[in-house]
Formats: C-alpha cells, structure tokens, sequence
C-alpha cells in the first residue's frame, strides 16, 4: 500500500466512523483508560486519595501476604466452579424438564425466574433468616422431633461457602434455566423426530445432539454466570458479612474494605489490578479460541 | 375543609415561618448513630440546634456501624455532593481531606469560643487540629474500654458477679453450667479490637499502652507481657462461644436479658441500658477497663464540615459547631448517650453512676489517647481482620501476637 492511499483509506465511510467514534472514545476512555490509571496507581502508597507516590511493587508485597487475600481467592475459586458447575447443570435439567410440554409451564417459568427479581442483597437476607438455627431450617426441623439436627452453616468456617452457594443459586439458575429453555426451544423439531425414528433414548439425544447444538447459548449462560461470580460481593454483605471470621470473604469486598475502610487505594488498586489480571487471562484465551474459530468458517 | 380553617391553617403556617424566613438554611448532617439510645441523643442535639438557630436539622442518619459509614461520608465529601456537617471519630480518619482542603476551617470560631480552654482534655481539640487550625468540634468523650456486666446472669448461675476479667473467668464454668454465654461478643473486628486494648491496659497500664499503639515498640509487642494479652484472648475466644450475634446493641442486650455474664463495650452501649429502662448499680454494673486502674480513653465523636459553595450553608455550619461546644447541647446529648461531655464546666448532676465514674477518672486525669488517634485507619482496619480471623478460627495466639506486632510496626 502505497502512503498516498492512507488519508483516503481513513476518510473512506466517514459517517460511519464518525458514529462510531463515541462508542470507541468510550471505550478508550472509561474502560482502558479507567483500567490503566487503576493500574498505575497500583504501584503507589496512595492512602485515601490518589497520589502518584510510587512505592514500586510493595502494595502486591503486602496483598499477596495478606492470609484475608489468599483466603478470599481461595474462596471465590471454590464457589466460581462450584456456582458455574451446578448452575448450569440445574438450569439445563429445569430447561429440560419444562421442555416436556408440561401443564402450567408458564406458572413454573415464573416460579423458577422469580428470585433472579430479586437483588443480591434481599436473596442474602432472606437465607439469613432461613439459616439461622434460632429460627431456620434447623428450628423446623427439631420442631418435627428430630432434637439433635444441626443445621448452622453461617456460623461454620467450614460450611459457610456452601450457605453462599445455595443463596448465590436460588438467585441465579432461574435466569439460566429460561435462557436454556430459549435455546432448546430453537432446536429444530426434526432433529427429535429423526433420533426417535432411529430409537434413540431422549437423554442420549439431549447429551449428544442438543446440547453440543446449543454451544451458543452455552456460552452466553457462561459469561452472564462467571461475571456474576467475579463481582461477587452483595450477597456476601447481606449474608455472612465475610463471617465467620474471615471464612467467606471474597476479593471484591477486599478491595472496597481496602480502598473506603482502611482509606488504603494503594491496597484496593492493587487487589483490583489482580482481580483484572485473573479475568483476562481467563477471557483472553478463550476470546482467541472463539475468534479464530470462526474465522475458519 | 372550610374555607375558615384553611384560612387558618394559612396563618398558622405563616407564623410559624415568618422568624425563621430571614435566614433559615436546611443543614443535612450526617451521622451514624442509629441504635436506640444513640437516636435519643441525636434528637437532643438537633431539637437544641433548632431552637438556637432557627435553621433546620435534616437528618442523614446511616444505618450500619461507622464501617458502613463512613466510605459513604468520605465518597460524597470527595465526589463533591458534601453534606453540610458529619460525624467522623477524631484522629487520623480525616487528616487527608483536611490537607487536601476539603474541610471547613473552624479557627475563628475556635478563638471565639475560647475552646483551648473549655475543651478538657485538651487532646480532644489537638486531634481536630491541623497545623495550627482547627478543623472540628468535639462532641463527647467515648471510651471503649468498658466491661459492663449482669448480676441477674450470675445470679442465677448461683456465682458471685465479676468485677474484673479475672473474676468473669472464674465465674465463666458456672454460667456456662447454667446455659448463660460469659461474654457477650459480636462477632466484628472493631468489637474484638477492643478486648485487646482493654487487655493491653489490663496488663500493662498506660504505659504499655503508648508503647504498643503510638510507639510500635518491637520488644515490648514481641515480649512477654503481649504474649500472655493473646492469650487471654484465646481465653475470650472460649468464652464468647454460642453468643452467635454480630452487632453490638444486640450483645448488649443479651446483658439486658440476662443471658450473658459480660460484654466489654465502649460506653455508647449505657444507651441501651437507658433505653431499655435499666438502672446502674442494680440492673447491671460497669467496670472501667478489665479491672485494674481505671483509664479512660478520650477517643470519640466529633463533627466535621465539608467546605460549601454556599455562604449562608458555611454560616450555618458555623453556628451549628457553637452549638456542639454549648453547655446546655453537652448535657442533653450526652446524659442520653451515655458519653461524657468534652468540657469540664458543665453540670452533669443528672448523670447516674457509671457516667459519674468516668467523669471521676476524667477529672483526676486518669487518659490515654485513643487508638483512632495514635495509628491510622488501614492499621486499624488490619488489626479489626486480624481479630475477626483470630475470633473465627483457631488460629494459635503466638500467630496473632506476630501479625499483631508486624501491622503496628508496619504503620510507623
């Protein structure tokens, strides 16, 4: 290409680059430029406003020596899977079941989806009460004679992810479920009379027809998912408050306590740029998988 | 409705706001105190402030701890939406919006008011002062370092009421025995953070006290005497077993009901007592500190004021920060806190017998700064973690006293 060609090339279609431009300024802007002001200021001592004060890497020092910090990964790695897993395990076999031309699917639809209505911090407090042996679960069920039943998870270091974890899923699989339900809806009719003709078991053609068909809505069920877990921290504020002791607390509560609490950015900055980092060497992969996937087509 | 009572309902109105019309400005404060007794005192303070100025008192109360709070005070001070006064705690938590030139100056209202002498201790006032200049009004006295306790529990575990943390240790197998929870502890890191001041005075008296929280001393943090506060805390950690609260004022209540031996609280929680219509002395006791010389630490409450655009905003800010420093605004707010007042020449004959006793130790000079004023708010915030992990685990004391020692040295 020749230089005279250039200016030509970038005035080519202008209208649609001028329309463009606010999107891409936005993009440049709050999202990049955003990323990287966080991230310069990460290697600073700044306390509770920001100071180009640079301390080289002593804020990660601390972060990565931090036991709140490990255990907060720790954490959300155990409900990241978990919570992916089972949510769209449960919300393909709800789909599935809906999918058979059930009575009252509407009424169902709406039970199921009910709770994503809700936010993160009324689903917290409502489990609060469930859980709660006083008053919950375990109360019912001594009521019923069974005197020795303990049921305590918030107050159990060990069991407290698990609280979490129903809360987090009674929120979330109904979303999953409906868009599940979208998809095996788009299969195409003549798909489940051919495998019926060749006597296939209808859970063999939901496992190896429909399901690897809808990859697409698989996908989309997986970044709404995955990005609910990474910001996780609503539902931990209104159920365990990172209780008991530290037991549940999650890197987006670290890095608000760090950031307003202890009036620490350099900290908070720190623990997000590591929170971005994760995110991108998850997304990035597979964004490159995708892409150039299609790109053979 | 008649035309008459309307025409009177009009003239009601108007009576009611032409004095006010001339310079009337509605002050949105905000503030953290939300539980019973603490709502009583803020009604006090506003009904005085509107009697005395005429300006009006809106009210932004923030439900939740200080924790809660004050992210959102300091974001809206930052974002440039400031309310027109706000609580804060006196000490470091504010220092950095005075430097960056955020927060009103009070300097002549200060002179005015003669505060260097009516501000008893003075270091209440030093801690609102920034080279020189004046940046708040103190409002009360809190001292966290309380033990406060219920007959009735011991009572009826048939053992004899503690007056010290050693006694409550002796009682705790009978209460214990007798489905009574010793100590009553919510399970947060600023309330657990308590114990270990209180301990650390307990053990070592003000001096160990300095030495710990203003001077980070290595061998005093690392020595013997901290050793045996952790384990204490181990002991506390026992103790405090089932009580399965979070927020203070329900841990207070458990002393309330009778269904736990002791809380070691800061003085705010006497608000509850008040409310609940108990009586000092036989109701429930109060102890200052874990036994030992009684020390009253002069943390507490003061009231900052964002700089406003507004000039008739700023004068009222200002007769708003007269207020606080008035005798008659000290006695009712702080009879109903529970708190002492911030200068000695008032009159709290009012006062029942646990405030008598910190006004006592006040008096004689028996202070120690608090900690909000000799570390900053990320230690502070680092300790309160390292409590509510040590308070949710089993973590070994000798663990603590190591990351206890390495935050404190960390801060200088």
């Amino acid at each position: 290409m020749s230089g005279r060609d250039r200016p030509a090339q970038l005035l080519r279609n202008l209208p649609a680059k001028l329309a463009a431009l606010p999107m891409i300024l936005t993009a440049l802007v709050v999202f990049i430029g955003c990323s990287l002001w966080t991230v310069v200021h990460s290697f600073t001592k700044s306390r509770l406003l920001p100071k180009l004060d640079f301390v080289g890497l002593d804020q990660y020092d601390r972060l990565w020596s931090t036991p709140r910090w490990l255990v907060s990964i720790e954490n959300l790695a155990i409900y990241g899977i978990c919570a992916l897993i089972l949510s769209l395990v449960l919300g393909f076999v709800l789909a599935a079941l809906l999918d058979q031309k059930i009575r009252f699917e509407d009424g169902f639809r709406t039970i199921i989806l009910y709770p994503y209505a809700l936010s993160f911090i009324v689903t917290g407090l409502v489990w609060q009460w469930i859980l709660n042996p006083d008053f919950g679960i375990q109360n019912i069920v001594r009521g019923l004679g069974f005197e020795s039943f303990v049921f305590d998870p918030l107050h159990n270091p060990d069991q407290v992810l698990f609280a979490l974890l129903i809360a987090g899923l009674w929120q979330g699989t109904g979303l999953v479920t409906v868009i599940l339900l979208a998809g095996l809806r788009g299969i195409d009719e003549d798909i489940w009379k051919a495998a019926r003709v060749d006597g296939i078991p209808a859970w063999k053609t939901y496992l190896r027809v429909v399901i690897p068909m809808m990859r697409p809505v698989f996908a989309t069920c997986l970044v709404l998912v995955s990005a609910g877990i990474v910001k996780l921290y609503d539902l931990v504020v209104a159920l365990t408050n990172g209780g008991p002791g530290i037991a549940s607390e999650t890197p987006a509560k670290y890095v608000y306590d760090s950031m307003f609490n202890k009036q620490n950015l350099g900290q908070g900055f720190a623990a997000s740029t590591m929170m971005l980092l994760t995110v991108l060497i998850i997304i990035v992969p597979w964004a490159m998988f995708e892409f150039r996937g299609k790109r053979r087509d | 409705m008649t035309h008459s009572t309307m025409r009177r309902l009009l003239a009601g109105a108007a009576m009611f706001c032409t004095p006010m019309m001339a310079h009337a400005t509605d002050l949105e404060i905000t503030h953290w105190w939300t539980s019973g007794g603490e709502a009583a005192a803020v009604k006090e303070l506003a009904r005085e402030f509107e009697a005395k100025t005429g300006h009006t008192w809106v009210d932004g109360a923030i439900a939740g701890s200080g924790d809660v709070a004050r992210p959102v005070i300091v974001s809206r001070i930052l974002g440039g939406d400031p309310m027109a006064a706000t609580q804060l705690n006196h000490g470091q938590q504010a220092r950095e919006l005075i430097e960056a030139g955020l927060l009103l100056d009070l300097t002549d209202i200060a002179e005015k008011g003669k505060w260097r002498e009516i501000v008893k201790p003075a270091s209440l006032l030093d801690a609102c002062t920034v080279d020189g200049r004046v940046y708040c009004a103190p409002l009360n006295i809190h001292s966290p370092q309380w033990m406060w306790t219920s007959p009735a529990a011991f009572e009826a575990a048939g053992a004899t009421p503690a007056t010290n943390w050693e006694e409550l240790k002796a009682a705790a197998p009978k209460l214990r025995e007798a489905g009574k929870v010793p100590l009553a502890l919510g399970m947060q890191g600023w309330q657990q953070s308590y114990l270990v001041s209180g301990l650390i005075i307990a053990k070592g008296g003000k001096d160990a006290f300095y030495k710990a929280y203003r001077d980070a001393d290595a061998d005093l943090l690392s020595g013997e005497m901290i050793t045996q506060v952790f384990g204490e805390l181990a002991i506390a950690r026992d103790l405090s077993k089932g009580g399965n609260v979070q927020d203070w004022n329900l841990a207070t209540a458990k002393i309330i009901n009778g269904e736990a031996g002791a809380q070691v609280m800061g003085d705010w929680a006497q608000g509850e007592f008040a409310v609940a219509g108990k009586v000092a002395g036989s109701d429930y006791n109060c102890f200052i500190g874990m036994g030992g010389d009684p020390v009253i630490s002069t943390g507490g409450d003061a009231f900052y004021f964002p700089v406003n655009k507004d000039a008739a905003i700023t004068e009222a800010q200002k007769e708003l920060a007269k207020v606080i420093l008035s005798p008659e605004a000290q006695v009712a707010f702080n009879l109903k806190k529970g708190s002492l007042p911030v200068r000695g020449d008032v009159d709290l004959a009012a006062a029942n017998d646990c405030m008598k006793k910190g006004l006592e130790t006040l008096a004689a000079g028996n202070v120690i700064d608090s900690t909000e004023q000799l570390i900053s708010p990320d230690a502070t915030g680092q300790i309160n973690d390292l409590m509510s992990e040590f308070f949710g685990s089993d973590m070994a004391p000798a663990d603590a006293q190591a990351r206890f020692a390495e935050i404190l040295t960390g801060d200088k």
